[in-house]
């Protein structure tokens, strides 16, 4: 889960990272009043900052600077509402304006490659750190950091020396490197970058912007994670999905799919999306793993999800039977049919079913028997896939 | 000679948590299989015994004491991903040489230190996984959740990110068979990486060819065509899956992320391409370039 800006400052704060003082506002007359207060208590400008979960805000106008309350309170008109990069603004940070003398840039980043954790730390910040490291290589320094032996003053400050910070900033440097790295570890974030972290004209080194993902994984020890959920972003669908335990995705086609095991339904969206060519350009709707077990009820569930979506035309159950024959995978789809019903939701699409693996035979067999309407079998993935392309193009 | 790798009719296998439903569940299915499953490990219940259908297996309190009493060579653990962590470390401690983690949803920061313990180690431990299926050497043994019988022994050697995958894959190519099939794992952080099982199936004799089977998230594919292109020269055929995923979305394995232009299937693909190895574009495609490999050896 990535954190909006304010969010990952306010955990930085928690940690005794050094931070701008700042507002939330979700209306213009909120950043009024959060300017009015930054203004009483001595600063000379305010800065009203889009708060999205994307990069190039600056580029894109929603970080504006502003000398007094009235001002404050027509930017942030303007910037609410407005759309970067696909994201719309629902709430900006109208935070103090700070004396900026230098620019840097430092992350903590997992290092899948070497498995290990990692630290970029340079002293050409404010921009896209990938552009530097592009044209100025010596400028980055990354420093790996083991999960061992974690990062004390001297690795902090070895940690800012690569970096060539200048000599001024050094030790502030490292006393943010250490509690980012409190933040990193205490919060299982795979993610905590500050650019710029910033040297001000009287000498501090502060955070003047956050970005911080956390670990999805590590939700049982980190249960105020919960809290920072943008829930009012989420897609409807996806929520739902998500509240009965249902990994599901959603895309923008046609073919609903629904199959078993993260690999199985990413390979489906793929094949379902070649057959589709043909059929004017047909796509997967969504991504749904039900998982090893595919039981009635799982099955019920993701029918029941995937059949909401009103962009669906045509269904593919892709279900490979290992751990779980097709044999109990196709009494699921049946008992899944009969359970929709007692709910009162029809499926009222065609269902094309594959079930391959352990007891195939004897699956294919107990869905034919059971003779439900619209369920046609197909045995391979390929052909499964262009029917309920073809159907899903006739249905739209 | 074994046609495998990591994994003979020879090891010993012991259960990090086979009193729980999942251990049980896939213990008496390993047994079943034909896996010599020698005992389980849980210090609360150390001392008690598990029947599994007529095998009566003990339980210890500790890797070190099971190994010492039965032999055992490999580790399969199953404890939640609360407890995944210590239990890795201690298979780490009584240097197990394989230890096979399927656990799925362990905090990456657990992930990176046992990797990291396991190194200052001295790597005596091999580790396959997290969030993994285990691995499987066909008609010998079998160590996790990969169903034993939906394949045949073989000289075909098969590593894949994706559970599943290697199911349908085994499935294809049923009547050609398998050597060894490795489940690495989705998890961003993995014990085990393709070029580890390439260069393993590259030295083991009785491997002819190689299935690879990938997916959006990092960059090991890339890493794995740089290394085929030095070091292997049995033939590697390619699957990688999630061409369609959208960027920033997480495809059910906590690894399967396309982050900006990073990561995509494309760029696996045309890696892969690039030195030779053929990739299919759908998984019935991929056992089909692969029979045809067979058949002309």
């Amino acid at each position: 889960m990535d954190l909006f800006e304010h969010q990952a400052k306010e955990l930085f704060a928690e940690y005794g990272v050094p931070v701008p003082t700042g507002k939330v506002a979700h209306t213009p007359q909120e950043a009024r009043a959060a300017a009015e207060e930054l203004f009483a208590a001595g600063s000379s400008k305010v800065v009203v900052k889009a708060q999205v979960k994307t990069g190039g805000r600056g580029k894109a106008g929603g970080v504006k600077l502003a000398d007094n309350a009235d001002e404050a309170e027509a930017l942030a008109g303007q910037i609410l509402g407005m759309d970067i990069k696909g994201h719309t603004v629902h709430k900006v940070l109208v935070e103090e304006g700070s004396a900026i003398a230098q620019e840097y840039y430092f992350s903590f980043l997992l290092d899948r490659a070497n498995r290990t954790f990692l630290s970029i730390c340079s002293a050409e910040g404010g921009m896209e750190i990938e552009e530097v490291a592009a044209t100025n290589p010596d400028a980055v320094a990354k420093v790996p950091v083991s999960a061992l032996d974690g990062v004390d003053r001297a690795k902090a400050l070895e940690i800012a020396k690569a970096g060539r910070l200048p000599a001024e900033a050094q030790e502030g440097a490292a006393t943010l490197i250490e509690r980012l790295w409190a933040v990193f570890t205490d919060e299982d974030a795979t993610l905590v970058e500050v650019n710029p972290m910033i040297l001000t004209t009287d000498g501090q080194v502060k955070a003047l912007d956050g970005k911080v993902t956390l670990d999805d994984n590590a939700r049982f020890r980190q249960a105020e994670h919960e809290a920072l959920e943008d829930k009012a972003a989420a897609d409807p669908l996806e929520a739902r999905a998500k509240a009965k335990d249902l990994n599901y995705v959603k895309l923008d086609g046609t073919v609903g799919v629904i199959g078993n095991g993260a690999g199985l339904v990413m390979s489906t969206l793929d094949v379902v999306a070649y057959a589709g060519e043909q059929f004017g350009g047909q796509k997967p709707a969504n991504f749904l793993d039900i998982g090893g077990g595919a039981s009635a009820e799982v099955m019920a569930n993701g029918l029941e999800i995937v059949l909401s979506d009103a962009d669906v035309k045509a269904v593919f159950v892709n279900v490979f039977g290992g751990i779980t024959a097709c044999d109990a995978v196709a009494n699921g789809i049946v008992s899944a049919y009969k359970l929709l019903s007692e709910r009162g939701e029809n499926v009222d699409r065609p269902l094309v079913v594959r079930l391959d693996g352990n007891n195939a035979e004897l699956g294919r067999k107990i869905l034919r028997d059971a003779a439900l309407p619209g369920v046609e079998q197909v045995e391979t993935m390929d052909d499964a896939a262009r029917l309920a392309a073809e159907l899903a193009a006739a249905g739209a | 000679m074994s046609m495998a790798i990591w994994l003979t009719e020879n090891s010993k296998i012991i259960v990090q948590g086979m009193t729980g439903s999942e251990g049980m569940k896939h213990s008496r299915r390993m047994l079943a299989a034909g896996a010599k499953v020698v005992g389980g490990v849980n210090a609360r219940k150390a001392g008690q015994s598990v029947d599994f259908d007529g095998t009566t297996l003990p339980v210890f309190g500790t890797v070190r004491e099971a190994m010492a009493e039965t032999g055992a060579d490999v580790s399969v653990v199953f404890v939640p991903p609360k407890f995944t962590k210590d239990a890795v470390v201690e298979a780490i401690d009584a240097e197990i040489p394989l230890c096979v983690v399927i656990t799925e949803g362990i905090p990456v920061h657990d992930t990176a230190y046992f990797w990291a313990y396991a190194g200052s180690r001295g790597n005596k431990t091999r580790i396959i996984g997290p969030n993994c299926p285990g691995i499987a050497s066909p008609g010998k043994s079998n160590a996790g959740i990969i169903p034993a019988d939906i394949t045949s022994p073989g000289r075909i050697g098969l590593v894949s990110k994706s559970g599943t995958l290697t199911y349908q894959m085994m499935y294809e190519l049923r009547d050609i068979g398998f050597s060894t099939c490795v489940g690495i794992g989705g998890d961003p952080v993995i014990g085990t990486t393709h070029i580890d099982a390439l260069q393993a199936f590259q030295d083991d004799p009785e491997t002819d060819a190689i299935v690879m089977i990938g997916e959006i998230g990092g960059d090991a594919e890339e890493r794995a065509a740089a290394y085929i292109e030095k070091n292997i020269t049995k033939p590697v055929v390619g699957y990688v899956a999630g061409f369609t995923a959208p960027e920033g979305k997480t495809m059910g394995h906590a690894g399967a992320i396309v982050s900006g232009s990073a990561g995509t299937a494309q760029a696996k693909k045309e890696a892969l391409e690039k030195v030779g190895v053929r990739v299919g574009k759908t998984p019935s495609e991929t056992a089909r370039l692969m029979r045809e490999i067979m058949q002309s050896l």
